[in-house]
């Protein structure tokens, strides 16, 4: 064709896929993750223009430092009363995974997911948020419910689906819902509950009230075009709504560069749309609640929203249906640069003089007892599959506010089945 | 007729009241201003709805009298315009938004269907979806493939969401007052084809206005017209037609051309569909034509047609007769081949009562 350039010694086009560094057995190296010095980062006003956060963007705000320090303009200066109370709810966060994952793997649930590694980014996010500013997370933001005092029962009647289940064995387990805590319910659909997040923000904005909104989506979901709608709706209405980005580096097998990660940061793509943008240490607990305060400051004063990566590792399989180590290098685990939120945490509190291990010990303990405890309560109202779930006719309830004509045929038809498998009378339900 | 019928309801607009000859369009408007002055949660928002008013008139004047936070534009986001949507409902907001044509509704259908449709079921009623798609639909004005599908059934077909198509003014503003106060998410299609007046399908005739139909006089305030209860359009002995939107006045005009004694029974709401009137009506003919301009396969009608068989096989003289769109695309050039007119209806007519 005249319009391309003549010629035999062209290099042909070649299709770049991407790959990540280590796959099992690999050795691992993680010395070209930039990993900042703690207390570097600028602070900019709450108030600034959204262009002023770009080297925020790139960077990596961090506060405490292994001096088990904080550090700089970010460090949150909490006391250590709340410290302690974030590290509680560390430990009942990481309790109550160990227990429902074993719950899983012993027949008691379809179904579990663990946060491990990530506690920080709920725990110590929601810490820095109102206890009735709406969250709207994904399905690993389990933290969230525990930070604001949602009882574990309740949410183990949700994973096993019995009969004492507020979702009456709808959902699939862990997708919790909570209007009480302002806890938005979870879907399976990935990102759908970020442009929703945008909306409730612009109805608490249209309203006049103070309340804002925040959502979490994985660094694999932003990929979604909902995640692009629900900046593009955030910007141009200045929505007071907080993007939590959560990079934990896979989207089950799959690396975070095939969600654009080899050539930016996720932070970086706030600059584009207008947003305020935060690059933060998703290990770091104090970082994450600096970053999440400002985020809520800013958004509380009608500054606009802003979008926070939180740079994160999944130290755990994807599900309880997920095994990692068929993708990934067992290495990276222990190789992970920003190590565990808990152990930062509890070193720093070591560090001020305002814990020791001893006490650790026994919070530790204490958690595993708790979640012990309720789990066998949660059983008194049934496991998956042992008869105790809410009735039948409540399958059809719901569906719509009132019963459509067609609804109440198919009841009766479920009702009749059940009296036909049961002829000698029905079984407890 | 209908107008005896919708009097005997408890909500139909009382004695004295004015009443004024509307078009389609100005009825929804109606409907749309007298909600946003009731209820300070309804929120109309969508793709140049605001300022301008919308690109087929239906929020003209809105923003100008109830504000931009009321009545707002959006960006071209189909899912962002839900999503918003669903998030306004969850806060405790009554969102009306609006998509441009039911053939773009599609970039917004996760958030129509895994969404709006399941949060009331999943969340055990926690939240709620109580929203109002509006979304002009329906071919018969040479708007080709993108701007004349009716994609009906793709919603019928979805758990927890209601689908309504009006066929009339009266009929317009009264189910979309209904549509914006029930609490459950709402598809309403507007048959954009008689937005300005009343189609009979005899597309070579001049159009008639909607002053001139008995079912443009509209009540100046608040009616509803409840979700779920279909309209006879005509009483008649020799068969059923049911329909709706459009078709409803393509299926009168040809009985009417052929001299038909039909009972014309406009749906009115798809889901939840009146079942009762569709069953009466046809234990009394025993013979029914369904019509409906979207495609065949899998569409509505494959539904009623389903229905029907299951309830009143017993009274059916004939096999059911389904007059559809035909399984293409919606073409430009040979829309008048595709619509289904009154030469397919009038051998469907003519099969019905052979048999």
């Amino acid at each position: 064709m005249a319009d391309r350039p003549e010629g035999h010694n062209k290099p042909k086009l070649s299709l770049h896929v991407p790959e990540p560094k280590f796959r099992p057995g690999d050795t691992v190296d993680f010395s070209d993750i930039g990993v900042t010095e703690p207390g570097g980062q600028p602070r900019p006003d709450e108030a600034c223009a959204a262009q002023d956060t770009a080297p925020l963007c790139h960077d990596l705000i961090r506060v405490l430092g292994d001096d088990d320090e904080a550090h700089g303009p970010w460090d949150p200066k909490l006391d250590s009363e709340t410290l302690r109370t974030m590290l509680g709810h560390f430990a009942l966060t990481r309790a109550f995974d160990e227990r429902m994952f074993r719950g899983q793997r012993q027949g008691k649930t379809s179904f579990y997911m663990k946060c491990t590694g990530e506690e920080a980014t709920s725990v110590a996010a929601a810490m820095a948020l109102a206890s009735d500013d709406m969250v709207f997370p994904s399905y690993r933001q389990q933290g969230v419910l525990i930070a604001r005092g949602y009882p574990i029962l309740e949410m183990i009647n949700q994973i096993y689906s019995n009969k004492a289940d507020k979702l009456k064995g709808r959902q699939l387990p862990i997708m919790y819902s909570s209007r009480e805590k302002s806890f938005f319910s979870i879907s399976g659909n990935l990102a759908t509950q970020t442009p929703q997040a945008v909306g409730w923000a612009m109805a608490s904005a249209i309203k006049g009230d103070s309340r804002i909104a925040a959502t979490w989506v994985g660094e694999g979901s932003t990929a979604e075009g909902d995640f692009h709608s629900a900046c593009t709706f955030a910007t141009v209405y200045n929505a007071p709504v907080i993007l939590n980005v959560i990079n934990n580096q896979w989207a089950i097998s799959s690396f975070s560069g095939f969600a654009g990660a080899e050539r930016t940061t996720f932070a970086a793509r706030a600059l584009g749309y207008g947003l305020a943008g935060l690059r933060v240490d998703g290990n770091d607990p104090l970082a994450v609640f600096a970053a999440e305060r400002w985020a809520a400051n800013r958004a509380r004063s009608n500054a606009g929203p802003t979008l926070i990566e939180h740079f994160t590792y999944r130290a755990e399989g994807h599900s309880t249906s997920d095994d990692p180590s068929g993708y990934r290098s067992a290495q990276e685990r222990e190789e992970w640069p920003l190590g565990d939120p808990i152990m930062r945490l509890k070193k720093h509190l070591i560090a001020l003089g305002e814990w020791d291990e001893e006490r650790q010990e026994t919070l530790d303990a204490d958690c595993m007892d708790r979640v012990k405890k309720a789990t066998k309560e949660a059983e008194k109202n049934g496991i998956l599959g042992h008869g105790l779930h809410h009735p039948f006719r409540t399958m059809f309830e719901d569906v719509y506010e009132d019963l459509p004509w067609h609804l109440k045929e198919q009841a009766e038809q479920a009702i009749h089945e059940r009296k036909t498998k049961f002829p000698e009378g029905l079984p407890e339900a | 007729m209908s107008e005896s019928i919708e009097k005997t309801q408890a909500s139909a607009p009382g004695e004295g009241e004015t009443e004024r000859r509307l078009n389609m369009i100005e009825a929804i408007n109606d409907a749309l201003s007298i909600m946003l002055d009731r209820d300070p949660d309804v929120i109309v928002m969508g793709e140049d709805v605001g300022y301008f008013g919308g690109v087929f008139r239906c929020t003209a004047g809105l923003q100008e009298k109830f504000g931009k936070t009321r009545v707002f534009d959006t960006p071209i986001s189909e899912c962002g315009i839900i999503g918003a949507a669903v998030g306004m409902g969850a806060y405790g907001l009554r969102p009306v938004p609006e998509i441009q044509f039911a053939d773009y509704i599609y970039p917004g259908l996760d958030q129509l269907i895994s969404e709006a449709a399941r949060l009331r079921y999943r969340s055990a009623a926690e939240f709620i979806a109580p929203m109002t798609v509006r979304s002009p639909f329906g071919g018969g004005i040479f708007g080709g493939q993108t701007h004349s599908q009716s994609p009906e059934s793709l919603f019928t077909h979805v758990s927890g969401l209601k689908t309504v198509i009006p066929s009339t003014p009266y009929d317009a503003k009264g189910l979309l007052i209904a549509a914006i106060e029930d609490n459950d998410p709402v598809i309403f299609f507007e048959p954009k084809r008689i937005y300005n007046g009343p189609f009979d399908g005899f597309y070579d005739r001049p159009v008639q206005p909607w002053k001139k139909h008995p079912q443009s006089l509209v009540p100046e305030g608040y009616y509803r017209i409840p979700l779920g209860q279909a309209r006879i359009v005509r009483e008649g002995e020799a068969m059923t037609v049911l329909a709706y939107g459009t078709m409803c006045h393509v299926a009168e005009g040809v009985c009417r051309e052929k001299g038909i004694d039909a009972e014309i029974i406009d749906l009115r709401t798809l889901v939840p569909l009146d079942i009762e009137t569709i069953e009466a009506s046809i234990k009394k003919t025993g013979r029914c034509m369904i019509v409906h301009e979207a495609t065949r396969t899998s569409g509505f009608g494959a539904e009623l047609s389903a229905l029907v068989q299951e309830r009143c096989f017993y009274h059916l003289e004939a096999p059911i007769e389904r007059v559809t769109g035909f399984d293409t695309p919606y073409p430009h050039s040979l829309e008048w081949a595709y619509f289904p007119g009154p030469i397919r209806i009038g051998e469907a007519i003519d099969k019905l009562l052979q048999d």
